[in-house]
């Protein structure tokens, strides 16, 4: 504490105040406040694993997951899921090395991975509602809709503020702050994977397995 | 049905004129009331050339002070509109005896005891903790502002938002005629067809992304903020109460939006979590609403905990007993807080075992609760006990309080839950621990730091005449309510058969009265207090002879707190350096960062407005435009990269002689 002054010359001399400004940088509790974000929002997710657990077996006299489900389908949009985080994290090495083109590029082979994602997963609802298996028509059917439809929000949410950050980088290059926006989006990225895995493995699988 | 809710149009959806309850009497008077207020107001502040000046200096600021006095306004105005609720029921229900049916029809009545208890809990209690918090935990942490301040400003829009969404229902349209809670299938499209539910909904949801930013907010400034040498276990006893209770908004508010919108898709899409067919069960619904709702009262009451441990400190002129323990008492109240939900609906028919279990665990709270008040009341034992008006509350807050916790204890054994639950007992113990808890340490947190943000004291004469009309006018509306619900009236009741039990509710709207004038006072006194400014005045910066940081700096304080960043060696840091001859330092000072001002909080929270008040009335096209908007304005912000400044050194001198000169005119 070299940079301190003494509130007394004398004595013990207590230290009660720092001369030099105390450097808080902006944006220096970004990825503490994001952490706790991204855990209130698998608190939201906790709730709708719940919801599907006690209502998932509710089929109403409707189609089960046996009916319904295509794991060929599901493990190929899984694969998307997974290769977008690994491309991230490609990205992520790259920004670390600061190669601004390197890492714009595997932003875009995410945001690719992402769509197609996104594009599977539409079908699936798509083909769901025209067969008759509708949110409406069973509690289970509401809360799987419900459970994977908000993980799919989430990643279309990704996908736009994975856009957003590409032209930002693209503007300012990778500067403190567009590094500090990209790691909060590879958590939440990340952070959407683990939630997909929770989806594959409770409702997808073990579906297959009822 | 009617027939206006059937029909929807593409332009207005299911708006009409019908909406608009002028066949209400009472509803039309109030609007004209209301109205005549509103455009006097707006003339005035137009008059005096007043928009400008609230744009840049309290709308768009992110100064967690003006943020934290913001929150406090909103709480006040909203506590009038509660609480002429509360009045509302307690004339209908001393009035509907003998046949008589009351001046309350059931459409009007079961909206009034709907918003009573949103409003209280959402719009009052809530901003005002939130508002307290705010206000007072950077400066006891030594910081110049939260972590996040633009979220900051932008919390408290969006709680406004949701308050608005509340106020507009009583004009345009109607309130949820549930209950405050909603429980489904009551809450579903089949049996609430009409837009009431729709307002509890996005009123909540709005209002939520509030709460659960500022919850994030406040955690990552007390833990990433606090000033050099402020250890967790050197933290005032307010900031501790402060991160519980935020941990408890961050863990628990997620359950809440999820739940409400499980129930909107029931109403908008028709899907089947809580309905009574297609495998939907309503009992999820209620689970999971109060596993929200059972941490959401310790949001509410760990910081009132904290303000009676400040002020029990402050006025008994010793430091507080047993801190360490008051900490750990605080954070397995914040755990077991989570293990209690299923008390309040023992009669699901859950069994023996689980609502043995749920008993025993609220029992359990219990005993970190006691260990709290005998903590306060070792505090004074042999303390040097000032009875200024925040001590006053303190004492009146321990005797209501103990009575309200065995109240609680005697309702979570299950048997005799079985015969009191959605009594009138329940509705006075519930009563007893929020008005004789939260509210009261609301009221103390008010008085004992307004001089902190204002720079002169509230009139003492006149808040103790108010405190007695509470006090006083608290024990006789809710007695009664003991006494009826141990003889069995339920709640929500609006016409009775037995006129036996009439006296009793005359006795509890008498004392409704009391807390009127105890409310008018209230008022009065900060209106005198304006008045009498002068006279009050407290140049000090320390009028109470306080012990934390927040009492260092001046009255109000600068935008940054502290010219100089404090280090802290001592739990009651300001009496630490006041008994170890701290000198205020006079020169030195340097630039001091600072978050900029911006209008994209209040924009925002407008259009989220907008975007709620469309999903009401299902107007899709503007629910579409607003959604498109909020998305583009929030891309739109993060665009700017311009979003700090420094105050000049020679502005903070300017501020620190203007301090030293007055000093030196309080001490002469």
């Amino acid at each position: 504490m070299a940079s301190t002054i003494t509130a007394s010359q004398t004595g013990e001399a207590p230290v009660f105040y720092l001369k030099d400004e105390h450097p808080h940088p902006e944006g220096h509790s970004t990825p503490l406040g994001f952490w706790i974000y991204l855990m209130s929002d698998c608190l939201i997710f906790a709730v709708l694993f719940a919801i599907y657990g006690v209502l998932g077996t509710n089929y109403a006299a409707g189609p089960g997951p046996k009916d319904l489900f295509d794991l060929n389908l599901v493990a190929l949009n899984t694969a998307m899921l997974l290769f977008s985080s690994i491309t991230y994290g490609f990205a992520m090495l790259t920004m670390v090395q600061g190669r601004v083109a390197a890492t714009q590029g595997w932003l875009a082979v995410t945001a690719l991975f992402g769509l197609a994602f996104l594009g599977i997963e539409l079908y699936e609802f798509h083909h769901l509602i025209s067969i008759g298996a509708t949110p409406q028509r069973s509690a289970f059917l509401s809360s799987f809709f419900v459970l994977v439809g908000t993980h799919w929000l989430h990643v279309t949410f990704g996908t736009i503020w994975l856009f957003t950050l590409m032209v930002q980088v693209a503007r300012h290059g990778l500067i403190t702050a567009n590094r500090r926006r990209l790691m909060c989006l590879s958590m939440f990225w990340h952070f959407l994977d683990v939630i997909w895995i929770g989806v594959f493995t409770f409702v997808y699988l073990l579906g297959m397995l009822r | 049905m009617s027939e206006a809710s059937t029909q929807t149009s593409m332009i207005l959806g299911k708006l009409t004129l019908q909406s608009f309850p002028l066949h209400e009497p009472i509803v039309v008077a109030t609007f004209v009331v209301v109205a005549l207020g509103g455009i006097a107001v707006v003339g005035a502040l137009t008059y005096f050339r007043l928009w400008g000046y609230l744009w840049r200096e309290w709308f768009t600021s992110v100064d967690h002070k003006k943020i934290g006095i913001m929150y406090m306004v909103l709480g006040l105005i909203m506590l009038l509109r509660g609480f002429a609720d509360a009045v509302m029921m307690r004339i209908q229900q001393a009035w509907a005896f003998n046949g008589s049916e009351g001046y309350l029809n059931a459409h009007h009545y079961d909206q009034i005891f709907t918003a009573h208890g949103t409003i209280m809990i959402f719009f009052v209690a809530m901003p005002l903790v939130t508002g307290l918090m705010n206000y007072v935990v950077p400066l006891q942490i030594g910081a110049r502002d939260v972590s996040f301040p633009f979220l900051n400003n932008f919390s408290f829009w969006m709680t406004t938002a949701g308050a608005v969404l509340v106020m507009m229902s009583l004009f345009i349209g109607e309130f949820a005629r549930t209950g405050w809670l909603a429980y489904p299938p009551l809450s579903g499209i089949a049996y609430s067809p009409d837009v009431g539910v729709d307002y509890y909904i996005w009123a909540l949801q709005v209002a939520g992304v509030g709460t659960t930013l500022s919850g994030i907010n406040l955690i990552c400034t007390i833990v990433k903020m606090r000033a050099p040498g402020m250890s967790l276990m050197k933290m005032p006893i307010f900031t501790w109460t402060a991160l519980c209770s935020n941990v408890l908004i961050v863990a628990s508010f997620p359950v809440l939006t999820a739940t409400l919108a499980l129930l909107t898709l029931d109403r908008y899409v028709g899907t089947n979590f809580f309905t009574n067919d297609f495998g939907g069960n309503p009992m999820m619904y209620v689970n999971l609403i109060w596993i929200w709702g059972h941490p959401e009262v310790y949001i509410l009451i760990l910081p009132a905990f904290g303000i009676f441990s400040e002020v029990t400190s402050t006025f008994s002129g010793k430091r507080l007993f047993g801190y360490t323990s008051m900490v750990y008492a605080t954070v397995v109240i914040t755990i077991l807080s989570y293990l209690v939900w299923l008390h309040h609906f023992f009669t699901m028919g859950s069994g023996a075992s689980v609502n043995s279990f749920f008993g025993i665990t609220t029992m359990i709270i219990s005993i970190p609760t006691g260990a709290k008040i005998f903590n306060w009341l070792f505090t004074m034992y042999r303390g040097r006990i000032r009875y200024e008006e925040p001590m006053m509350w303190t004492v009146a807050f321990m005797l209501t309080f103990v009575i309200g916790g065995m109240t609680g204890v005697l309702l979570a054994v299950p048997p005799a839950d079985f015969v009191l639950h959605n009594s009138l007992f329940l509705v006075a113990h519930f009563h007893n621990v929020i008005i004789g808890g939260v509210l009261y340490g609301l009221l103390a947190g008010i008085v004992y730091w307004w001089p902190k943000a204002f720079g002169f004291r509230l009139h003492p004469t006149m808040g103790k005449i108010s405190f007695w009309f509470w006090v006083i006018g608290f024990w006789v509306a809710f007695t009664p309510l003991y006494v009826l619900g141990l003889m069995g009236v339920t709640r929500r009741m609006r016409v009775f058969d037995d006129p036996s039990l009439q006296i009793w509710f005359v006795i509890a709207g008498f004392g409704a009265a009391l807390i009127f004038l105890g409310i008018v006072f209230f008022l009065l006194q900060i209106a005198y207090s304006i008045w009498k400014r002068h006279e009050l005045r407290d140049e000090t910066g320390d009028p109470w002879d306080g012990r934390t940081l927040e009492w260092a700096t001046s009255s109000p304080p600068p935008a940054y707190n502290f010219a100089f960043t404090p280090v802290i060696h001592d739990n009651d840091a300001w009496t630490d350096m006041k008994r170890r001859g701290y000198v205020r330092p006079l020169s030195g000072f340097k630039p001091i960062h600072m978050p900029r001002n911006t209008g994209t909080g209040i924009i925002l929270a407008g259009i989220s407005l907008a975007l709620g008040f469309a999903l009401i009335w299902h107007i899709w096209w503007l629910a579409a435009l607003c959604f498109a908007a909020i998305i583009v304005t929030a891309i739109a912000h993060s665009f700017n990269y311009d979003r700090d400044f420094h105050i000049p050194a020679a502005d903070v001198v300017q501020a620190e002689d203007e301090r030293t000169r007055r000093l030196a005119g309080s001490r002469a």
